[in-house]
């Protein structure tokens, strides 16, 4: 007979203790392709920072294809890109990390979802973990993407990053809890 | 193309809401939008997998990382992860972490007013076996104070990590101890609506676990979501 899912409940103050070993902020290291650095904050309903966050980043390499047995896209590569990535606030509520432009990932009609990288967001205070995707700015994908497009058009801002002039490859993208700019959070 | 076959949704009340007022810390931190749901992609049913070095092998014995042993009582932890249709969940990454016997924390920001062990860190790993076996040793967590409202005391509890075959499947949850008078009044355990539910987030005491003149046993099986039907091949 079928059981339920044990529920979640809050990572608290102090997961830092378990979760600090698997931590890693430069998902690019001795891979091929476009690497982009994002920044940016996590911040909560008054608009303050949240020291206590932890970000798991999830994405495909540079030509869309997940380092997972579910997707069968044929690779060669001898140190493939692992794609996953855990990156801890600091006391200013600010993330950084460095990865690879993942390619465009099939959806489900077999047409090119937008490149997109999977963020599950923890905190002290959220009983589940909150799940979104950041996209990359001026891409043509963005358009047509599959989970996007389900997102009414005046929120999907909150999904893009945006460029941090004047340097190259850099990107800004913040999560912003509550507000007139909330985050898209997903159901998925 | 094969069809993508995603994972299900929570039956109604097994899961917290993201906002539960009683838990001060999700008023100003819960989104206040609906959550917006998506058509299932490559990108949810994917997810990390990890090398076994990430888990040494003696990283699941939380009482043999100093030179001495930590004060409190001995215990194991065991138990199996299983998917919603009890088929076990192999090769998957298990992290923990707890306060000490005296219900502290080894972290910069507890300064609940207890003593550090320094023969205690408070965090194992693990991978599940073939059967989706796990195994921890460990001492019993202390209970502690927080700041929720007034003489508020966290029920003893372990954190517990989870990642399973998807990014879908992940999960984050606190193993409870079975007749704890605390869970009474913990809003965190209280979250989840559903009363089954909720109750099994409490372990077992286990006799077949506890061996003699060493440690107690407590048992604690995690489910994770299950795989939606597969649509018929034609």
């Amino acid at each position: 007979m079928p059981s339920h899912s044990t529920p979640s409940q809050t990572v608290g103050p102090f997961f830092s203790i378990g979760l600090n070993q698997l931590n890693r902020a430069d998902l690019a290291e001795g891979n091929a392709g476009e690497r982009v650095v994002i920044q940016g904050r996590v911040l909560d309903g008054e608009g303050h920072p949240v020291p206590d966050a932890v970000l798991e980043i999830w994405q495909a390499d540079a030509d869309g294809r997940y380092h997972h047995p579910e997707h069968t896209a044929p690779r060669n590569d001898a140190t493939p890109f692992v794609g996953f990535g855990r990156i801890p606030t600091d006391d200013q509520g600010q993330f950084s990390f460095t990865t690879i432009k993942p390619g465009p990932v099939h959806g489900p009609d077999g047409k090119p979802q937008a490149p997109h990288i999977q963020i599950s967001v923890f905190m002290r205070g959220l009983l589940r973990q909150l799940i979104t995707r950041m996209y990359f700015p001026d891409e043509p994908l963005n358009s047509s993407d599959p989970v996007l497009r389900v997102v009414p058009e005046s929120r999907r801002e909150t999904l893009i990053a945006r460029p941090t002039e004047p340097e190259p490859n850099s990107l800004e993208w913040n999560v912003l809890l509550q507000g007139e700019n909330e985050t898209v959070f997903f159901d998925c | 193309m094969k069809p993508l076959v995603g994972y299900r949704k929570p039956a109604p009340g097994t899961q917290p809401n993201h906002l539960y007022p009683p838990y001060v810390s999700s008023i100003k931190r819960a989104p206040k939008r609906p959550l917006i749901s998506i058509p299932v992609t490559l990108s949810e049913i994917t997810g990390p997998t990890f090398p076994k070095e990430v888990a040494s092998p003696d990283a699941f014995d939380l009482t043999r990382q100093h030179k001495g042993e930590p004060l409190g009582e001995r215990i194991a932890v065991s138990g199996r992860v299983l998917d919603e249709d009890a088929r076990p969940i192999r090769n998957t990454l298990v992290e923990i972490w707890q306060a000490n016997a005296a219900g502290r924390y080894l972290h910069k920001n507890d300064q609940h007013n207890a003593p550090l062990d320094p023969n205690f860190t408070g965090e194992g790993r693990t991978f599940t076996d073939d059967d989706g076996r796990y195994r921890f040793i460990t001492i019993r967590p202390g209970a502690y104070p927080w700041k929720n409202h007034y003489n508020a005391w966290r029920p003893q509890h372990i954190h517990f990590s989870l990642f399973g075959p998807a990014f879908a499947t992940r999960l984050v949850t606190q193993m409870y101890f079975p007749g704890d008078p605390l869970l009474e009044f913990d809003p965190i355990f209280h979250s989840v609506p559903d009363d089954d539910a909720r109750r099994r987030l409490i372990s077992s005491f286990d006799w077949l676990s506890t061996e003699p003149d060493l440690s107690l046993g407590f048992r604690f099986d995690i489910v994770l979501r299950g795989r939606n039907a597969t649509p018929m091949e034609r």
